[in-house]
């Protein structure tokens, strides 16, 4: 099968070939290419962010070690939660969701491809101002979630707060534009006898994610406008002195701040619930109740966001009905697992790499669900706060949780992404040495939180029992770093290997094994019909083995035209909020030049004809 | 409903055009928006240090006029519609103008109230009802302004004749906009106005 396909693609005809080019790239409307550009920027930063983790385990590896001044401590910290989570896991989820929703769906793109550019530039720039703080010694240093009042003017005086709040905005802008684009995609552009109870596990989490994204992300914007004010144009919002109260930045964060863990992991459950059917040779365990308990996550997790707060003192009322909505996610959660388990159970199981990393997410994600129990409970939690058992509890949701599934995806797409395999030798010790590297790093940080090592300090003192365990998780950091090195050296053999991945490598039951690896612009000649859940599968049944996809010339079929608005108006959204940063500087005459540029590109976008 | 030949697919799984689910998507985000700015009004309300409170300071005849102004724009862009859908251009250019007049309006009748209140001495910075009621209506006005821009621009197009039937939906799309922001005027205006003197 791999030799058919070699031959095929070392013919391809020059009418049948690729763009090329950087202009290609720049003016690229089309979800794969976008996808790609969306997965190559956010593991750049997820390497990024890495490295100020390692800075960070290195302060922390031995007591009372001067290796970073407080100062610069409080830019790490900061700048590896910012990064890993708005620059590092929201983008790996968006390159799967522009890649593979049109993909899964039968559909030749997203609803708007345009929109769907635009996203990806606003990200980038977003992404670069954050950390381009680096540059002027002014990085964020208030902590991810960045607490009144410690951000206003009187004890933030430099830029380092400006740079986050402008720059959490301008991300904002980026999801908020991707959202809306791939919610129209799911309800519109489905394939004919695609009914929602048909889609793949992997969009319908996806397309719940969307909604989530909605809905939560307006409500920083609130937020990060209320700063502003407050920084810039001297309200006082946050500040108790006049009136304000800095725990309102607080409710409106986790309102955001709640629903946003899920965004990070529902993307996850639906590369896993993908992953795990296909080398199982079973149909996904419970599909309906898949939906459901998915659905059922992300309404409970708009109603739990004060369980982020209870060390505020809101009272029993509050604290009992907040500990009762977070203990209720576990059921649903806890469906989802039994599930998995379902699906694998009594299933032929093929272990390649991508199902090592599914199943070592099911255990790790029951661990950090299991202490996010814990911490429901607010006399618990009040001992747990703050600690780094709660850094324990993050990491193992959203690196055993989110970065393995995503890791899970990575190898399972990358076939059809790239036209390449991974191999699967150097994929496996990858997958041993982060699954070894990654419980020596966070498992023992249970046991310091519990003894009482807070978090975001920058040392410790020696004699406290301390020192044992941060140097284990130092060591285990490494090794993470270790592990992902490898990962980078499998892309790179792939790379310089031959483009023989076959179209269906794996036996997928899903429709973007359909198509050729990478899939040509137009994504299938024809439109698909599909009849089942597993559309492939059930033709596969009928048909016997199917004939490897070829390349067709794609004449007649009307793709949108290549554009290089949406990275102009994206210029414009980022200028607009940088230049609000620059009035005490440049005054205001930079803002109205901001917003006339702006108001340029978007009436250029939308008479341009597609 | 018109057809639309400029999306990517002649027919969609729901019947309903891509540009049209994506306005009313946005619609449900923005609630959100409005939602966290009323909420922090609300939760500020009666708590500024000093004066002028929001009881001393507002002003209930002039709003209303603005409001049902407003509200009057919202009937207009109707009937605009209506006559883009059947054709009629008269119809089109003349309630599509009156809209934007009416949106106008408004946006002037705020600009009016914000200057006269800073002339009375309460600006952004003076306490805490100055900070949420200038946040929350210049929110809500620089909506109906970025919708004043997009309708002027479909009135435009509508004079050059460039809005036939089966591109009315681009008129309906920035219509649905539209009628948002008026609801969203209609929650406003008595949280903010009627309810001026409420104690909390």
């Amino acid at each position: 099968m791999a030799t058919s396909a070699v031959s095929h693609a070392d013919q391809i005809p020059s009418v049948y070939a690729e763009k090329r080019g950087i202009w290609s790239w720049i003016t690229t409307v089309d979800h794969k290419r976008i996808g790609i550009l969306y997965g190559a920027t956010a593991f750049t930063f997820f390497l990024m962010g890495g490295i100020e983790a390692l800075l960070i385990r290195w302060q922390l590896a031995r007591p009372d070690n001067t290796f970073v001044t407080p100062e610069f401590y409080n830019e790490l910290f900061t700048m590896h939660g910012t990064t890993m989570i708005f620059l590092a896991v929201m983008p790996l989820s968006a390159t799967f969701f522009n890649y593979f929703i049109p993909l899964q769906l039968g559909a030749r793109d997203v609803a708007f491809p345009r929109l769907n550019a635009f996203s990806y530039w606003v990200f980038l720039l977003g992404g670069l101002w954050l950390n381009s703080s680096f540059l002027f010694h002014a990085a964020p240093n208030a902590g991810w979630f960045g607490y009144a009042n410690l951000t206003s003017t009187q004890y933030s005086p430099g830029l380092n707060i400006d740079f986050w709040m402008i720059g959490l905005q301008i991300l904002g802008v980026s999801s908020l534009a991707a959202a809306v684009n791939f919610f129209t995609t799911v309800v519109n552009l489905r394939a004919k006898g695609m009914k929602l109870m048909r889609m793949p596990m992997f969009t319908w989490m996806s397309f719940i994610t969307q909604v989530l994204l909605l809905l939560a992300f307006p409500v920083i914007t609130v937020a990060l406008i209320l700063l502003m004010f407050d920084r810039f144009f001297g309200t006082h919002f946050y500040i108790p002195a006049a009136g304000g109260d800095p725990i309102l930045w607080q409710h409106l964060f986790w309102i955001f701040g709640h629903p946003e863990v899920y965004i990070l992991i529902l993307p996850a459950f639906g590369i896993v619930s993908e992953v795990l059917p296909v080398f199982s040779r079973k149909p996904l365990f419970g599909y309906a109740a898949m939906v459901f308990s998915g659905i059922f996550i992300a309404f409970l997790g708009f109603g739990v966001w004060a369980h982020h707060m209870f060390a505020t003192g809101m009272g029993p009322i509050a604290d009992t009905m907040f500990s009762m909505t977070t203990m209720l996610i576990a059921i649903p959660t806890g469906v989802k697992i039994f599930n998995w388990l379902g699906t694998a159970a009594g299933g032929s199981l093929q272990m390649k790499t991508p199902m090592y990393f599914s199943l070592a997410f099911i255990a790790m994600f029951i661990i950090g669900g299991l202490s996010g129990v814990m911490h429901a409970s607010p006399p618990a939690d009040l001992q747990q706060t703050d600690s780094y058992f709660i850094v324990a509890h993050i990491h193992y949701v959203l690196f055993g949780g989110s970065i393995f599934a995503l890791t899970s995806g990575a190898y399972y797409w990358w076939p059809k992404m790239f036209g390449r395999m991974l191999n699967e030798t150097i994929g496996k010790v990858h997958f041993w040495l982060m699954f070894i590297a990654f419980n020596l790093t966070f498992f023992p940080m249970h046991f310091v939180g519990l003894h009482g090592m807070p978090r975001r300090v920058y040392t410790y003192p020696a004699g406290l029992g301390f020192e044992t365990m941060n140097m284990l998780e130092t060591a285990g950091a490494f090794l993470l770093a270790l592990s992902q090195a490898v990962f980078i050296y499998n892309i790179i053999k792939a790379w310089r290997g031959p483009r023989n991945a076959p179209a269906d490598p794996w036996n997928g039951a899903t429709l973007e094994w359909a198509t050729t690896s990478p899939p040509q612009e137009f994504n299938f000649a024809v439109e698909p019909e599909v009849h089942s859940r597993d559309p492939l599968w059930e033709r596969k049944r009928q048909e016997g083995r199917l004939p490897e996809p070829q390349r067709v010339s794609g004449q007649g079929i009307h793709m949108p035209r290549p554009s290089f608005w949406p990275l102009l108006t994206a210029t414009g959204v980022a200028g607009i909020f940088i230049s609000m940063m620059m009035i005490p500087y440049l005054g205001w005459w930079f803002v109205v030049a901001m917003v006339l540029w702006f108001l340029f590109s978007v009436f250029n976008w939308v008479f341009e004809p597609v | 409903m018109s057809d639309h030949s400029h999306t990517l697919e002649a027919h969609t799984a729901t019947g309903f055009d891509s540009r049209k689910v994506a306005i009313w998507t946005f619609i449900g985000s923005e609630c959100m928006f409005f939602a966290a700015l009323i909420g922090t009004y609300l939760v500020y309300h009666g708590k500024s240090l000093s004066g002028p409170t929001a009881g001393e300071t507002l002003e209930i005849p002039l709003v209303t006029i603005g409001t049902a102004v407003l509200l009057a724009s919202s009937f207009f862009v109707v009937l605009a519609l209506n006559g883009a859908q059947r054709g009629d251009r008269r119809a089109l250019v003349t309630w599509l103008s009156a809209t934007v007049f009416c949106g106008l309006g408004f946006v002037g009748m705020q600009i009016y109230e914000f200057s006269h209140f800073v002339h009375e001495g309460l600006t952004i910075k003076t306490n805490m009802f100055g900070a949420t009621f200038y946040t929350l209506t210049g929110f809500h006005g620089t909506h109906v302004s970025i919708g004043v821009l997009w309708l002027a621009t479909l009135l435009i197009l509508a004079i050059r004749g460039k809005i036939t039937p089966d591109k009315a939906l681009n008129l309906e799309i920035a219509a649905l906009y539209w009628h948002f922001v008026d609801v969203v005027w209609v929650v406003i205006f008595p949280v903010v106005y009627l309810m001026k003197d409420w104690k909390p």
